[in-house]
């Protein structure tokens, strides 16, 4: 085989061709190099020594060029020959996920090939029972095309001006979703890092799960500093009972507990805000939110059905998690009087007697609804009904 | 401190220089290598080849990652002593390097003979390929530095032989800014140089280049366990570029595959080292001290 660079310095790209022509033959062969760059004997002598392959240089005769033959080291098909693709069983060139990725795939694409030899890196989650959903590459592309901006999204400056009572009470109630979004935020976060990337899929759904709670965050401390300075308050019963989700250290029980029972509880609160909100800003934030968590829950509900469809022993675990988190919460005081008295202000939109009594047949349907909500989802996990009922009644008085 | 006896040790004590702080990745990499294959390994790291050369040969350590200049050194100075030093191995990148003095394209200089009365720039001013097999080959051709042209040093990490290729990069750079007329460097190093874009290919020119010579060396003494020597070059000559655990190692010290040692790659730089006396004043107070 032989390579004409002409007036092209090895430099100048040159090098690349050569690299295409000993790729083109087997170890030990040889191929002719010519060319009429300048440097060219020097350079190709130097690149030969450094990528192991021999050189001998034939001078023109009553020239300065000449041509050089270089004899193919093995290097590079040695370095490639232990590689793997990074991919499960199937057919070649199928982008199949693996049960078990080794953590020395490392960061590397799906479906990439591999240097034998490389670092393992300290991935927890290498199991695709434990994280995986065939629906993520769906919900990402969903969450994707939802993203909604809030500088756009929402009427801050529509005009409306509340009572001094009722605007703390939106204070409050904002104050307490700023909290539990945070615990949001933080739950899908910790798993990113212990994701192996070889999911990339749930990857990135974890990742927009993040991003959306971020979002919220901004969106509520806006409304909540809308009108005021000062935020609402927060409890330890609040925060106690967020931190045993922010500590759970297993991804699938974390994920049941924060996406299925929490945040699927959540929807039904949004939904409440946005339908009894006394003002439009107050409403669409708690509209567009609700629309992300909906996603948040269809993720926990995919893929930890998909994990029972596979391994039905999974499901007692999940109860108890649900009974521990009850126990360790027993002897707190769950919702706080602060949020709960802020909700019955809110759907009652003012302190007459009639509306108050209207406002707190309202809440009551709240709990009623977030409990219906919670015994279907259980019972979509494949959950006994009489199961169902029980555990939906152990969740956290916090809600989240 | 009394000094220690090779011949008494259990490990095979290497002595290395830290021109770079991978120095201790390859060498703790190699200490893994040879110790799990049942070599009694370790290494010991100095700051600078002549502080090397003198541990050598007083016995601190068996073997020695020699840089060429480094090798000439203990073999004068073992010589001097009555013993022996043998290169027993090298990487097969360390054979049939070549110098080469780069000008200006657009610098009007055709010939060496057009360097006189020039400033020529240098690596630093023990390195064999920036600095003393360059220099040589200019005095081969009638020119000698500071009688015939004015020498521009780039004295990046004396003591390390140019290993670090800092004073290269800085004689390429003055050229390239009009400080000097001419730039000494290796041949890898005008291509590497090219390829990342501190050097356009247009803009310089090879005036000349030297022969091709040899780089660094393992380099062991007469008195050192042959038995264990034998087994350190063994194993190294079984490292396989196809190993998926030694090949980083490899790949950081820069090489494909060990190949046995030979001498007959050093004659430029001796001559080199001759001509200039550079080594004179070390080999002699080494020689003293060693004796």
């Amino acid at each position: 085989m032989q390579v004409d660079l002409g007036s092209l310095a090895l430099a100048e790209g040159g090098y690349l061709l050569v690299k295409r022509a000993v790729r083109r033959v087997a170890p030990g062969e040889s191929i002719v190099v010519t060319g009429e760059a300048d440097d060219l004997e020097v350079d190709l002598r130097a690149w030969c020594r450094v990528e192991g392959h021999r050189f001998d240089w034939r001078p023109a005769a009553g020239t300065a060029r000449g041509q050089a033959r270089i004899f193919t080291g093995a290097a590079e098909s040695e370095r490639w020959a232990g590689a793997r693709r990074a991919t499960g069983e199937g057919e070649a060139g199928e982008d199949t996920v693996a049960e078990h990725p080794p953590r020395s795939w490392g960061l590397a694409a799906r479906g990439a090939t591999i240097e034998a030899g490389t670092p393992e890196f300290d991935f927890h989650l290498t199991d695709k029972i434990e994280v995986w959903s065939d629906d993520a590459a769906h919900i990402y592309q969903q969450a994707v095309a939802a993203q909604w901006d809030p500088e756009t999204a929402i009427p801050w400056n529509a005009p409306f001006e509340l009572g001094a009572d009722l605007e703390g009470a939106i204070v409050q109630v904002m104050t307490y979703l700023i909290e539990n979004e945070t615990a949001a935020l933080i739950v899908p976060s910790r798993f990113i890092a212990q994701l192996h990337p070889h999911f990339r899929e749930v990857m990135q759904v974890l990742a927009i799960q993040a991003a959306d709670e971020a979002r919220h965050i901004e969106v509520f401390t806006r409304r909540a500093r809308l009108k005021r300075n000062e935020l609402g308050r927060s409890t330890i019963g609040g925060q106690v009972s967020l931190k045993t989700l922010v500590e759970e250290p297993e991804f699938a029980i974390a994920s049941f507990l924060l996406s299925v029972l929490g945040e699927g509880t959540f929807l039904s609160l949004l939904w409440f805000i946005e339908r009894y909100a006394p003002d439009p800003v107050t409403a669409t934030v708690a509209r567009l939110a609700a629309q992300d968590e909906a996603r948040h829950v269809a993720f926990g509900l995919a893929h930890l059905s998909q994990h029972l469809r596979r391994d039905p022993a999974f499901r007692p675990r999940l109860a108890d998690a649900v009974r521990r988190r009850h126990d360790a919460l027993r002897h707190t005081a769950g919702l706080n009087d602060e949020v709960f008295d802020a909700l019955l202000l809110m759907a009652a939109g003012s302190w007459e007697h009639d509306a108050l009594r209207q406002g707190s047949r309202r809440l009551r349907q709240l709990i009623q609804d977030m409990d219906e909500g919670r015994r279907k989802r259980l019972v979509r996990l494949g959950f006994p009904e009489a199961e169902a009922a029980a555990l939906s009644e152990l969740h956290t008085r916090n809600f989240m | 401190m009394t000094s220690p006896s090779p011949s008494n040790a259990t490990d095979l004590i290497l002595g290395a220089v830290a021109y770079d702080q991978k120095v201790v990745a390859i060498w703790d990499g190699f200490q893994q290598y040879f110790r799990t294959r049942g070599l009694p390994f370790d290494y010991v790291l100095f700051s600078n080849y002549e502080r090397q050369v003198e541990a050598h040969l007083r016995g601190y350590v068996h073997v020695a990652w020699n840089s060429p200049l480094a090798w000439l050194q203990t073999e004068r100075i073992a010589g001097r002593l009555g013993r022996r030093a043998q290169a027993i191995c090298m990487r097969d990148s360390d054979r049939d390097l070549r110098s080469v003095i780069l000008v200006r394209s657009d610098g009007g200089i055709d010939t060496i003979a057009g360097l006189r009365r020039k400033i020529v720039a240098v690596g630093a001013r023990d390195s064999p390929q920036a600095t003393l097999i360059p220099l040589n080959h200019l005095a081969d051709h009638g020119l000698m530095p500071d009688r015939d042209f004015q020498l521009r040093a780039f004295d990046t990490l004396v003591g390390k032989h140019g290993d670090h290729i800092g004073g290269e990069r800085d004689a390429v750079r003055a050229l390239l800014r009009g400080e000097t007329d001419a730039a000494c460097i290796l041949d890898a190093n005008h291509l590497a140089f090219a390829r990342e874009g501190s050097l356009s290919p247009a803009s310089t020119r090879i005036l000349a280049q030297t022969g091709t010579y040899d780089h660094c060396n393992f380099t062991v003494l007469d008195g050192v366990q042959s038995e264990q020597v034998a087994h350190f070059c063994e194993l190294l000559f079984e490292m396989s570029y196809a190993d998926a655990e030694v090949r980083p190692l490899l790949d950081l010290e820069g090489l494909k595959a060990w190949v046995p040692g030979r001498v007959t790659g050093y004659t430029q730089l001796s001559a080199a080292v001759d001509r200039f006396g550079v080594i004179d004043t070390f080999v002699t107070s080494a020689e003293m001290q060693c004796r």
